[in-house]
C-alpha cells in the first residue's frame, strides 16, 4: 500500500533523512519509533507530500507522491492524517470540522456529510460534543475528533504523527483505544509514537529510526525479542521503564 | 498672553460651513482610501505568504516600495509627476478630465500607501496561525486556495482586528496630508479659519475634537466587533 | 519621456539639497532623543501604581495618538509664539511639536516592552529582596529594552519620513528644498523622483540595519 524506496531529504545542508526504504502492506500497522530528531515526523510527512524530498520514491496505492504530475490534494484526500497538536480548526464547531473536507473536497451533499459526521462522532464516543467548538474540549477529546475528521474521507490508509505526545497521561488511553479499534478493523496505519504498549498490542512491524536512518525494520516479535541492534536496545531501555 | 477669545466664530457662517464641508471631505477620502487599502492590502498580504517565489517577491517589493517613501512625497509624485509619465492622451485626460482630481489622487495615493501596511498585518495574522493548521488543511485534501479560504483567513482576520482598526485610524489621520494638494479637508479648513479670523485656538480645537471623537467611536466599535466574532472557548486569539 | 530627464539640475543645486537634508536629520535626531526621554517618563508614569499620574499620562498619550501630525504641527506653529510672547522660528515650533507627538508613540512602545517581561522575572527579583527601583533597573528594563529596540528604531524611521510634513509650515527640510528647486527650475519630474529615491534608500538602509541588529541580539 505504502512504499518508500531510498528516500533522502535535506534541510539546506543538513541531511534529515538518509536513504530510507520500507513498506506498509494493506491492513498492516507499522509503528515508527526513535529518539527526538531522528526524522520520524519528517518521514511520515513525506508520505502524503506535506514535506518534499529530494531523492528516492514514495508510492501510495500505486501513485507516486514525488511526481510533478501527481494531483496532491486528491491523493491526500485518500490518506488520513492525525497530528501531534490535533490541529482542529478553531473557528468552526466539532461537527463542522468533520464535514468541511467532505463538502469541499469530496463534494458530498450537506445532509450526507452531516450524517457521516455524527456517525463518526458516535464511533469515537463524542456524539454529545457535536456543536461545541474545539477550544471547549479537552486534549483527548480534540484528538478523537481529529481522528474522526480524517476518517470522514474514507481513507485507504491513516498516518499518525505522535498522536498522544501532547496529551496529559490520563487522556492517552482514550485515544489509543480508538486507534486499537481502527487497527482491528483492518485499517492500514503508519504510526509515529513512543507508546510501546500500543506497539506491542497492535503493530505488525516496528521501524526504529536514528539520525535520519532506518536502523531496524522488523516484526513486532523480533523487535521486542532479543535480536536487535544496539541503539534500539538503548532506546527501548530508556522508555520501557514506564 | 494677548488673545481675543471668540468661540462664536465656529458657529458663524461661512466658517461653520467650511468646517462641515471639511469634515465631509475627510470622511470621504478616508473611506475610499480604506476600501482600496483593505482589498489590495489583503491580496498582497496573502501573496506574501504563498510559496510561489514570483508572487511573494512581487508582494514584498510592493510593500518595501510603498512603505519606505514618505506619504507626502508619494502624494506629490501622484499629483505632479504621474500625469507627466503617462502617454500623451492618457496624461491629458488625467490632467483635464479626471473628475475631482485632488480628491481622487489623494484617495488613490492614500489607499495604495496604506495597502502596504495592511498587507503586513494580514501577513502577520496568517503567519501567527502556524504551519500546523496549514498542514492539517492540506492533509484532508484541501487545495492551497481552499486552505486559505476555509482554514487560515477566517481565523487570521479575527486575530488582526486590533491592528487593522489601527490602520483605519491611521488612514483617517493621514487624510490630512491631502491638504497639500488642495483637498479642503478638516485640518485645511481649520487652518483657513485661522488665517481669516486669527482665532486659531477655536479653529484648531474644533478640528482636534472632531478627530478625537471619530477615533473614540472607531475604537469602541472595534471592541464591539471583537466581542461579536469571538471564537467560543478561546480566551485570546493568537498562536498556540 | 525619459529622454527629457535632466540630472544636471540636481548637481547644480546639490549644496541646497544637502542643507535641506541636514535640517531633516537634525530634526529627526533631536525629536528622537526628546521623544525618548519624554516617552520614558510617560511610560513609567502610565505604569506607576499612583492612579492620578497614570491617568494623566494615559490621557496625554491617547490625545496625541488621536490627532494627525499635520494638525499638531499647525497647533504648535500657532501656539508657541503666543505662549512665549514673541514670534518664534518655524524650526523651533515644529521641533516642540515633533517631540511631544513622538513621545506618545514611544511611550506606548516602551510600555508594551516593559509589560512583555514575564511576571515571573519580577517575582524572582522581589524574592531576592530587590526594591521596585532595583528590580526595574537590573531586571525589567534591560530585558524590556532588548525587546523594544527594533520597534523603537522602526518608529525612528517613520519619524524620519514624517519630518517631510514640515512642508506645511515652510521649514526648509529636504523635501521643501527639493520642491523649491523643482518650481524654480521647472524640473518637477526630476526633483520629486530623486527625493523619493533618496528617502527610499535611507529607509531601506535603516530597515536593513535593524534586521541585522535583531538577528545579532535575538533572544
Amino acid at each position: 500500500m505504502i512504499e518508500l524506496k531510498n528516500v533522502s531529504k535535506w534541510f539546506g545542508d543538513f541531511q534529515v533523512l538518509k536513504d530510507c526504504t520500507t513498506s506498509v502492506a494493506k491492513a498492516e500497522v507499522v509503528v515508527v519509533c526513535g529518539p527526538s530528531g531522528s526524522g520520524k515526523s519528517t518521514l511520515i510527512k513525506c508520505v502524503n507530500g506535506l514535506e518534499p524530498f529530494q531523492e528516492g520514491r514514495i508510492t501510495v496505492d500505486g501513485v507516486s507522491v514525488g511526481d510533478k504530475g501527481t494531483n496532491l490534494p486528491k491523493l491526500r484526500s485518500r490518506i488520513g492524517m492525525v497530528f501531534q497538536n490535533f490541529e482542529l480548526f478553531p473557528h468552526i464547531t466539532v461537527v463542522e470540522n468533520i464535514k468541511l473536507a467532505q463538502l469541499k473536497v469530496l463534494n458530498r451533499e450537506d445532509q450526507e456529510a452531516g450524517i457521516k459526521a455524527l456517525q463518526l462522532l458516535e464511533r469515537v464516543g463524542l456524539a454529545d460534543q457535536a456543536e461545541k467548538y474545539p477550544a471547549q474540549l479537552s486534549g483527548g477529546q480534540q484528538q478523537r475528533v481529529a481522528i474522526g475528521r480524517a476518517l470522514a474521507m474514507d481513507p485507504i490508509a491513516m498516518l499518525f504523527d505522535e498522536p498522544t505526545s501532547a496529551l496529559d497521561p490520563e487522556m492517552i488511553n482514550e485515544v489509543l483505544d480508538v486507534m486499537v479499534e481502527l487497527a482491528s478493523e483492518g485499517m492500514t496505519m503508519m504510526v509515529v509514537t513512543h507508546e510501546m504498549g500500543f506497539a506491542r498490542r497492535v503493530a505488525n512491524c516496528i521501524i526504529f529510526m536514528d539520525a535520519g536512518r532506518i536502523e531496524e525494520d522488523c516484526t513486532k516479535d523480533e523487535f521486542f525479542g532479543s535480536e536487535r541492534g544496539q541503539r534500539a536496545q538503548i532506546f527501548l531501555s530508556k522508555i520501557l521503564h514506564h | 498672553m494677548n488673545y481675543n477669545w471668540d468661540w462664536g466664530v465656529l458657529i458663524r457662517e461661512p466658517y461653520l460651513g467650511w468646517l462641515i464641508s471639511g469634515f465631509g471631505w475627510t470622511i470621504a477620502v478616508s473611506l475610499v482610501a480604506w476600501i482600496l487599502a483593505f482589498s489590495l492590502g489583503s491580496v498582497i498580504g496573502i501573496l506574501r505568504t504563498t510559496s510561489n517565489k514570483w508572487l511573494s517577491g512581487f508582494a514584498t517589493g510592493y510593500v518595501e516600495l510603498f512603505r519606505n517613501i514618505p506619504l507626502l512625497v508619494q502624494m506629490f509624485l501622484w499629483y505632479f509627476v504621474f500625469p507627466e509619465l503617462l502617454p500623451h492622451d492618457a496624461g491629458m485626460w488625467v490632467k483635464r478630465d479626471l473628475p475631482m482630481p485632488q480628491f481622487t489622487t489623494a484617495a488613490v495615493c492614500l489607499g495604495l500607501y496604506t495597502a502596504s501596511r495592511v498587507a503586513e498585518q494580514v501577513r502577520a495574522g496568517i503567519e501567527a496561525i502556524g504551519q500546523g493548521q496549514r498542514n492539517a488543511g492540506l492533509a484532508i485534501g484541501l487545495t492551497p486556495a481552499q486552505v486559505y479560504r476555509y482554514v487560515l483567513l477566517p481565523v487570521s482576520y479575527r486575530i488582526i482586528i486590533p491592528p487593522l482598526t489601527s490602520e483605519f485610524l491611521t488612514i483617517f489621520k493621514n487624510s490630512s496630508v491631502a491638504l497639500t494638494i488642495g483637498v479642503l479637508e478638516t485640518t485645511a479648513q481649520a487652518r483657513q479659519i485661522e488665517e481669516y479670523t486669527f482665532q486659531g485656538f477655536e479653529a484648531f480645537t474644533i478640528a482636534t475634537l472632531l478627530y478625537v471623537l471619530v477615533t473614540s467611536i472607531v475604537m469602541l466599535s472595534m471592541r464591539l466587533l471583537e466581542g461579536r466574532v469571538r471564537i467560543p472557548g478561546m480566551i485570546s486569539l493568537g498562536a498556540k | 519621456m525619459l529622454g527629457g530627464f535632466d540630472f544636471k539640475v540636481i548637481f547644480d543645486n546639490i549644496g541646497f539639497l544637502v542643507e535641506g537634508m541636514q535640517t531633516t536629520f537634525l530634526l529627526t535626531i533631536v525629536a528622537i532623543l526628546g521623544g525618548l526621554v519624554l516617552g520614558t517618563l510617560l511610560a513609567l508614569a502610565r505604569l506607576s501604581p499612583f492612579k492620578p499620574l497614570s491617568f494623566v499620562a494615559g490621557t496625554y498619550v491617547n490625545f496625541f495618538r488621536s490627532m494627525p501630525l499635520i494638525l499638531v504641527i499647525f497647533w504648535f506653529y500657532f501656539l508657541v509664539p503666543h505662549v512665549v510672547g514673541h514670534p518664534v522660528g518655524g524650526f523651533q515650533s515644529v521641533l516642540v511639536a515633533f517631540i511631544l507627538f513622538e513621545a506618545a508613540y514611544y511611550c506606548e512602545i516602551m510600555r508594551a516592552g516593559i509589560q512583555s517581561v514575564r511576571k515571573g522575572q519580577v517575582y524572582a527579583g522581589q524574592a531576592l529582596g530587590l526594591t521596585y527601583a532595583q528590580n526595574m533597573r537590573y531586571i525589567v528594563l534591560p530585558q524590556a529594552f532588548r525587546n523594544m529596540v527594533p520597534i523603537l528604531l522602526t518608529q525612528a524611521i517613520i519619524l524620519f519620513q514624517d519630518t517631510s510634513l514640515v512642508y506645511v509650515v515652510g521649514v526648509k527640510d529636504f523635501l521643501v528644498s527639493a520642491d523649491l528647486i523643482a518650481n524654480r527650475e521647472n524640473r518637477i519630474l526630476e526633483m520629486f523622483t530623486v527625493a523619493a529615491l533618496v528617502y527610499l534608500v535611507f529607509c531601506l538602509m535603516g530597515s536593513f540595519i535593524i534586521r541585522r541588529l535583531q538577528r545579532k541580539y535575538a533572544t
